[in-house]
């Protein structure tokens, strides 16, 4: 199993833990990473915004240095996975638009045939791994733990450009995930929600009260810890969780993990190695737990 | 076919808080949507039911509702798309709207809001004796907004609104491009100067779920988008969301991918904006996040032809 991988500008950026247990994750399921170093940043839906030709354009650069590794694209991050699918269907459904997007891929060398597969991680390890083989590589079931899954708006809405008339599987990944590795899954009206970090520079109240929402329903329905497969979201659950309890009048204290990290604890790989110390909720207490498992 | 409704109750007047009851039809037809079991019940089971519809054919917009836990049409949701393995449908009234009994809320909050963006067309100098004459091309980009049947189903499910009920909403937003873009109208700068505001287009975080709900296909969010677009080429450029939107551009340009720090930092207007990231900054620090190649953002290989594919598509803006 191998795939050109994209890991964002976060996980290269202010969220390392992700890169290091994506890393860690993938090499003990065996899955083998390519990655693509010089490929671009998505947009984050901001560029797309401004220019959505460009955007798409840096996308289909992307997509070609997959293709020309021949392999299928993964990422790690809900909304570079959602950016990335809207493109690719605006390209794969109109031929001469992707052809003049690559006449400005051709000085590179560089061609896009419209054919590259893109996966999040999320996806990877429920149809491409699949659930027994996690399950039969698990050394710490995770026991009486609760999780609260949170997706990250891109990997589900528009729900048609993320395949889900066609496997509505996809809507409930991250709780048979959960589940499979042996934790009780949280049911909260939050998890498909936005966790406001889009806004943050542009309206810190209204984005600090949307994380602490569901941060405190989390909470407030038992669970243990959260956990998000995109890093956007984390930067606001888990980095801004102190403003957030302020914007909420509660006092929020939830770890909130990001996917791989929470797939690696299942694995029994040393919650070091998942870079757990560098989450900002401190991870202490759970960590504990985890090592009684 | 067996249709299993769990419908949301609440009369104010007389329930503490709302609860659920169960609907059980037998032999239904197959084809039968949400809004033909609720019209059975209110007709054969239960006519204490509080529910709206009219037309029954998406035009009216009357029926909006939640059903499993997301806004849409109910005249429009065939029953066997929705039934959860179980069989079990379950309907709740829209969100962000007061209840006034069952499913029907208080559009009061809807229209106002309608109402705050000036939805009608403010032309300018001598009314033509006859209609104002406009291309066709002119009037192409208001097809999507013109779809609007108002049900009610985006502001419903708005996470922004859920935070924030001063928001403008896309409900209202996407009416606001319908005339900021029709030619005919000769106050767009001031529109766009009102919609720029604390509870306008700006706080909108992207998050598509009114994209996602809307039966008509209006998408408003992408209006909204369109509408930031307009508002930065008029010039309202004194705005974090526009600060935000170019630094995050400059710095794909540069270095072919983003600069997070220099990306908070510069998108703030205000010291006071900046200091507050301060904070979370040294939390980071204090975390151990270093970037894994280390602190300095340094050019991806190839930026150089992100930097051409940027030029040579800025062009065309």
């Amino acid at each position: 199993m191998k795939y050109a991988f994209y890991p964002g500008c976060v996980a290269k950026g202010g969220a390392p833990e992700l890169y290091q247990s994506t890393l860690a994750v993938t090499k003990a399921l065996g899955i083998e990473l390519v990655e693509l170093e010089g490929a671009a940043c998505t947009g984050a839906g901001v560029l797309s915004e401004r220019n959505p030709e460009l955007a798409d354009t840096l996308n289909a650069r992307t997509f070609a240095m997959a293709e020309r590794h021949g392999l299928p694209l993964m990422n790690i991050c809900s909304t570079c996975h959602g950016v990335m699918c809207q493109a690719n269907a605006r390209m794969q459904k109109d031929p001469a638009y992707l052809e003049r997007i690559n006449t400005h891929l051709a000085p590179e060398g560089l061609h896009y045939s419209g054919k590259t597969v893109v996966k999040h991680l999320l996806w990877v390890l429920m149809e491409d791994v699949g659930i027994d083989a996690i399950k039969a590589k698990i050394s710490k079931p995770l026991g009486d733990l609760k999780a609260a899954p949170f997706y990250g708006c891109y990997i589900v809405r528009p729900s048609w450009v993320l395949g889900y008339d066609e496997m509505p599987q996809r809507k409930r990944y991250l709780e048979d995930l959960i589940e499979a590795l042996g934790a009780e899954s949280v049911e909260y009206t939050g998890k498909d929600k936005c966790c406001g970090f889009p806004i943050l520079t542009m309206n810190r109240d209204n984005s600090l009260k949307m994380t602490g929402t569901h941060v405190l329903e989390a909470q407030d329905k038992g669970a243990d810890f959260m956990v998000t497969p995109c890093p956007l979201c984390h930067l606001n659950l888990d980095g801004s969780q102190v403003e957030a309890s302020d914007a909420v009048k509660a006092h929020l204290d939830m770890p909130v993990l990001h996917l791989p990290q929470l797939v690696g604890v299942a694995l029994g790989i040393e919650p070091k190695a998942l870079g757990l110390h560098k989450n900002m909720v401190n991870t202490r207490r759970l960590v504990e737990q985890f090592a009684k498992l | 076919m067996d249709v299993n409704l769990r419908v949301q109750r609440y009369d104010p007047a007389g329930d503490r808080k709302p609860y659920y009851e169960e609907y059980l039809l037998t032999g239904q037809p197959e084809g039968v949507t949400v809004l033909d079991a609720l019209i059975e019940v209110r007709e054969n089971v239960d006519e204490t039911l509080g529910m709206r519809c009219s037309c029954r054919s998406s035009i009216c917009g009357s029926c909006a509702m939640r059903i499993n836990g997301q806004a849409t049409l109910a005249c429009k949701t065939r029953v066997s798309s929705v039934a959860q393995p179980d069989g079990s449908v379950t309907v709740e009234p829209m969100g962000n709207m007061p209840v006034l009994k069952d499913l029907v809320v208080d559009f009061e909050i809807f229209w106002n809001k309608i109402n705050d963006i000036g939805p009608w067309l403010k032309t300018e100098g001598p009314v033509p004796e006859r209609e104002y004459i406009v291309d066709n091309e002119k009037m192409l980009n208001l097809i999507g907004t013109v779809g609007c049947i108002m049900c009610g189903a985006c502001v419903s499910d708005c996470t922004v609104l859920a935070a924030d009920p001063d928001f403008l909403g896309p409900a209202a937003l996407a009416k606001a491009y319908r005339f900021v873009g029709d030619p005919r109208d000769a106050h767009r700068e001031e529109r766009l100067a009102d919609y720029v505001k604390d509870g306008g287009i700006w706080d909108c975080t992207h998050c598509y779920y009114c994209v996602e709900v809307c039966p008509k296909g209006v998408a408003p969010m992408e209006w909204i988008l369109e509408l930031r677009r307009e508002a930065e080429a008029a010039g309202h450029t004194n705005h974090n969301g526009v600060r935000h939107s170019k630094v995050f551009a400059e710095s794909v340009k540069e270095a072919g991918w983003l600069d997070e720090a220099k990306l908070a930092m510069e998108s703030m207007g205000s010291l006071k904006e900046k200091l507050s990231l301060v904070p979370v900054g040294l939390r980071s620090l204090l975390h151990g996040k270093m970037p894994p190649t280390g602190p300095l953002h340094y050019k991806r290989p190839g930026a150089d032809h992100v930097k051409r594919i940027f030029e040579e598509l800025e062009a065309k803006e």
